[in-house]
């Protein structure tokens, strides 16, 4: 198959799985006609219709908790929230009740629910439209969290999403919907939980997700350029996480950079730093390194926007710092 | 109707909507030429409603904006310079080139800002409201907001809160008949935005948009309300935005309105109906009205010169302005 866009791959596999499960229902804001506003359900409406897709009014609350609602009692749903920014609105739906629903009833709920979103900066979108909040997620029991760095995850990890029981905050970046890869034909599932490895090396592991993935390859290009052998791990999943994966890596390189473009105070590097001073602490020849963004809201103006979000600078400055070389 | 409003006050209104209208075209060209990043939400067709609703106020009162809020700045009284320093995300901006296009805020001049988040101003605007309540003073708050924010729950929770107080807050609906893609009727379950005002127990009419003279009246007979004690109105303003939802929108809109309703509106344009108006009543002439265009686009090019000219924030400026 040709190479097609991540935008293009999640609309094949909504697509796909709308046909192979006729409950399947999408709804979000401008997802009808419109196609969403980065056009990944154009076409969707026209060819199953406005019960299945369903465009609403500008109401997150209702959005998250209808999807719940509806979720709960046969119908697996895909709920879209178009920036990630706005998850705070339905906060109540998505932290109170659709993420304890399962446990609260001693497991009598079944959830089969994704919100689908997007995160991320460099665009000039400033203060409430760049955001990366996956950690705000990660500290709340009972919500999987998957985060594709690229056109052939999205697709295999949207797949397990929809197929899952249970509530799956699906986090994607928007400065990845252009990107390209290629795709093959016939169907394929990733399992969550499986992180991969995009390259091999053996003096340091760069865990990164998302859109950071592509930053820290390149930057492991430059490292490698000064004769350092990077690791690079793309997690994939939050929840659950490839704990083993990160472990064994460690093992091999005894140093550590987890790079994330959320604020690095309480980002996700602060838990995958624990777990490794819990589990590898022997193993470590340096401290854990973090790559997150700096401790503000992202600001409009370039070279302010720039200084905040962490770059390929960054990684191997950090690289080169738990290697103890320049 | 004209008739009550003095001759000055008149002029000035027009000469603001023009104001807005080469600000929006200007910030659009710029925007065109990378000179702005992010996205604009341009405001061009809603310039009555800005004008009609800010005219009446002292600048003393609270606005709170929203995204597609340049024109509400402007007429607000904020200076042109400013905004655009703002739009080029410049640290001589409003905001230091923090906030950009969503985010102009101009605190001496009552605008207590825009927002990113549709229906993210309303319980803003109603804290104003109590703010004046305990202090005792005689200012109102205005809110902004469209017709898709009026869907969100802190457009019910808000006009509720604002009546039960009877808060000096005056709810103005943009409405703009759609919210995105989505239009009005596929998104609100009553007729009129202003029948939901009776939810509250509180007034609300809806009103041609377009109609500078109709805006005014209604909000300053609002405005007055409030002053007095008697509690919020919510007053839903009909118009249209021209240029599409925003630089994104492929043909200004054209996939989910049909040429045919586009070009209607523009003959309903706003300017051009007040235009009209004010030569028929002889309060402006063809020449008039020629030097004042020419006038405000010459503030338009000096707003770009000292926008321009003005120089990018430094990296270290990221980190400040968290907290006082
Ligand atoms: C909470 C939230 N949901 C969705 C959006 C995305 N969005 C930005 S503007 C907009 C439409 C708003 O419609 P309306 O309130 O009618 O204002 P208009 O843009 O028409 O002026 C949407 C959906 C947002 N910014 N915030
Ligand atoms: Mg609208």
């Amino acid at each position: 198959m040709p190479e097609i866009t991540f935008v293009e791959s999640l609309r094949m596999t909504l697509k796909e799985e709308m046909e192979r499960d006729p409950s399947l229902m999408l709804i979000g804001e401008d997802i009808g006609r419109y196609g969403g506003i980065f056009g990944v359900t154009k076409g969707l409406l026209e060819e199953f219709g406005p019960h299945r897709v369903r465009s609403t009014p500008i109401s997150e609350s209702a959005i998250i908790g209808s999807a719940l609602g509806a979720a709960m009692t046969g119908i697996r749903t895909v709920a879209e929230l178009m920036y990630i920014d706005f998850t705070p609105v339905a906060m109540d739906q998505i932290v109170n009740q659709t993420a304890k629903m399962s446990y609260m009833s001693g497991g009598k709920a079944k959830v089969p629910m994704v919100i689908r979103t997007q995160e991320g900066g460099g665009r000039g979108n400033a203060a409430q439209h760049s955001q990366c909040l996956e950690a705000l997620f990660l500290h709340i029991p009972g919500l999987k969290i998957v985060m594709p760095s690229n056109p052939y995850d999205a697709r295999g990890l949207l797949k397990t999403a929809i197929r899952d029981d249970n509530p799956v905050m699906f986090i994607e970046h928007k400065l990845l919907y252009a990107t390209k890869g290629s795709i093959p034909d016939g169907e394929y599932l990733i399992p969550f939980g499986q992180a991969d490895i995009k390259r091999k090396g053996k003096d340091v592991t760069i865990v990164a997700i998302s859109y950071m993935v592509t930053v820290a390859l390149k930057a492991a290009a430059r490292l490698a350029e000064e004769g350092i052998e990077a690791e690079v791990i793309d997690l994939r999943t939050l929840v659950p996480l490839d704990f083993d994966a990160i472990l064994q890596s460690v093992r091999n390189t005894n140093r550590v950079v987890i790079v994330h473009e959320g604020c690095r105070t309480g980002g996700i590097g602060a838990e995958i730093a624990a777990q490794i001073q819990e589990e590898a602490f022997d193993y470590l020849d340096a401290p854990v390194a973090r790559v997150g963004a700096l401790n503000v809201p992202i600001p409009y103006s370039e070279p302010l926007e720039n200084a905040v979000i962490p770059d390929e600078d960054d990684i191997v400055r950090a690289a080169k710092k738990v290697l103890y070389r320049g | 109707m004209t008739s009550r409003i003095d001759n000055k006050r008149c002029i000035k209104m027009y000469e603001q909507m023009l104001t807005i209208r080469h600000f929006e075209e200007k910030a659009i060209e710029l925007f065109e030429h990378n000179l702005i990043r992010g996205n604009i939400h341009p405001c061009i067709g809603q310039e009555a409603v800005s004008v009609g609703v800010c005219t009446p106020l002292r600048r003393d009162d609270y606005m709170v904006n929203t995204h597609r809020g340049h024109g509400n700045c402007i007429a607000k009284g904020a200076d042109l310079k400013l905004m655009m320093a703002e739009l080029f995300g410049k640290s001589t901006g409003y905001c230091k080139g923090k906030g950009g296009s969503m985010h102009i805020a101009d605190f001496q001049g009552g605008n207590l800002g825009a927002n990113g988040i549709v229906g993210g101003g309303l319980p803003i605007a109603v804290g104003a409201g109590i703010s004046i309540q305990n202090r005792e003073t005689d200012q109102v708050a205005v809110c902004f907001f469209g017709d898709g924010a009026t869907n969100q729950g802190t457009f019910h929770e808000s006009l509720n809160l604002a009546a039960l107080w009877k808060l000096p807050v005056i709810f103005v609906c943009e409405n703009n008949l759609y919210g995105l893609s989505t239009p009005v009727r596929e998104s609100i379950s009553v007729v009129k935005i202003s029948d939901r005002a009776m939810a509250y127990g509180i007034p609300g009419v809806s009103l041609d948009g377009n109609d500078i003279i109709a805006v005014y009246t209604a909000m300053k007979e609002a405005g007055e309300r409030a002053r007095a004690g008697e509690g919020p109105t919510l007053l839903d303003c009909i118009t249209y935005r021209f240029y599409g939802h925003f630089t994104g929108d492929p043909g200004k809109g054209i996939t989910y309105r049909s040429k045919e309703e586009m070009n209607q509106w523009l003959e309903r344009c706003p300017i051009k109906r007040f235009r009209e108006r004010l030569i028929k009543e002889k309060r402006i002439t063809e020449k008039t009205e020629k030097t004042m265009e020419a006038d405000v686009k010459a503030s338009i090019e000096a707003a770009v010169k000292f926008a321009k000219e003005s120089p990018l924030p430094l990296p270290e400026e990221a980190l400040q302005d968290l907290f006082h």
